[in-house]
């Protein structure tokens, strides 16, 4: 025997707002980042903070906004970095998007679509920060947010090999690196990058102290170039060591990276064709690490060849 | 001027990131810009962490010996 709860999927209400009848589908809402909540006839709003950033007057704007409909004035910070305003009351759903919009607020999205990308502090600010993370959640905010795919689709951006932003469980993610040439009559021999380098990739030459470089330990995080007291290690070029088909939740997969130095010029091509690719070749529902196990990686990396090619394409 | 060519010495061998810079950076505030100071740190995180502190801060590093465990620096101030 069926389960007649189990199969009824009603979702849609009608509601009177402002002394209209209005039809509300919670479906159409939960696409437009409104979440329904446990308790009966609340929902969370998901704000949409590319890169986990907000101006200080929004922010005031926001709490203001966020203390007048939160039935129990509290707010949450997502883990993929938005604000999410709590216990609002579907009734006031026009009433809290005027508001937002007011101050130039947007709501994010769930769904099957291009999320909201998250990202470190990159170099606009910290140290360790190769690429402008922030710069780059800015534009795929504004270019890709919201572009319909066959399941999530996850971007992410870290400045650098820490990997704060957790590239590798991204559907596609970006960390920053730096390619770092030596020059010998700069180099005193003074041993500090020896020192400084983390992964064993740089060795001292017993006599002369000058560094001996093993290219396959180096993970391009650039500490040689900032420790260096003579600038004898420069930077010869900046990019993004791509990843691609990385998720978290019950069954949790590794990204494999597939480029290694793709300079920022081309991250837009790189997400406009990859978005293609998994249209074109994944399954409703399918996030697009299964849909590579599918299809094969060979596959996607042939379709990315205009992109990818030049910037050392890894094959796994 | 304590030796020749340097106008302070900083003893950080036992002192941890990030009170070693922090240290470093207070004495090199107290000093004129083109002195130098000598500064002796450990091996490991602290050489691997206070001289790109002290170059993001604009002073120059212009020597480095290493002695044994650990490294004297001399740096001027920018
Ligand atoms: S990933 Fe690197 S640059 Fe970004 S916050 Fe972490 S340490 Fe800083
Ligand atoms: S870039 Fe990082 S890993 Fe590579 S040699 Fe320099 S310090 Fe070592
Ligand atoms: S830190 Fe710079 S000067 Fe010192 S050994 Fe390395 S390359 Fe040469």
């Amino acid at each position: 025997m069926t389960d007649h709860f189990i199969q009824d999927k009603t979702t849609k209400v009608t509601v009177n707002l402002e002394g209209a009848e209005q039809k509300m589908d919670f479906n159409d809402l939960k696409s437009g980042g409104f979440i329904k909540q446990r308790q009966k006839d609340l929902f969370t709003v998901r704000l949409r903070c590319p890169g986990g950033k907000l101006t200080t007057e929004k922010l005031i704007e926001i709490s203001k906004i966020a203390h007048k409909y939160s039935k129990k004035g509290v707010v949450h910070f997502s883990f993929r970095q938005s604000l999410e305003i709590l216990y609002v009351d579907y009734k006031e759903f026009n009433a809290i998007v005027a508001e937002l919009e007011k101050i130039g607020q947007k709501v994010a999205s769930c769904g099957p679509r291009v999320r909201v990308p998250t990202a470190c502090g990159g170099c606009e600010y910290n140290p360790n920060g190769l690429t402008d993370t922030q710069k780059m959640a800015e534009m795929v905010d504004q270019t890709f947010f919201g572009t319909p795919t066959p399941h999530k689709f996850k971007t992410s951006f870290s400045g650098c090999p820490i990997d704060c932003a957790r590239t590798k469980e991204m559907d596609l993610g970006f960390q920053g690196v730096v390619d770092p040439k030596w020059e010998e009559e700069a180099c005193t021999g003074c041993t500090i990058c020896s020192e400084a380098c983390k992964e064993g990739a740089i060795e001292s030459d017993p006599d002369t102290g000058k560094p001996i470089f093993d290219p396959l330990k180096c993970i391009w995080c650039g500490d040689c170039i900032r420790a260096c007291p003579t600038e004898a290690w420069r930077p010869k070029r900046y990019g993004h060591i791509v990843r691609i088909g990385g998720k978290h939740g019950r069954h949790p997969m590794e990204a494999v990276e597939v480029c290694s130095f793709l300079p920022d010029e081309k991250v837009a091509d790189a997400i406009r064709l990859t978005i293609e690719w998994y249209n074109a070749n994944g399954k409703r529902g399918e996030r697009i690490g299964n849909t590579l196990k599918r299809v094969g990686l060979d596959n996607y990396l042939k379709f990315m060849e205009p992109v990818f090619r030049n910037n050392e394409t890894v094959k796994a | 001027m304590s030796e020749s060519g340097t106008h302070a010495t900083l003893d950080l061998r036992g002192v941890m990131c990030p009170i070693n810079f922090v240290k470093t950076k207070l004495k090199l505030e107290m000093m004129s810009p083109g002195e130098v100071l000598e500064v002796i740190l450990d091996s490991g995180e602290p050489i691997q962490n206070v001289p790109k502190s002290i170059k993001e801060e604009g002073h120059r590093i212009i020597e480095v010996k290493k002695e044994g465990d650990f490294f004297r620096l001399k740096v001027e101030k920018g």
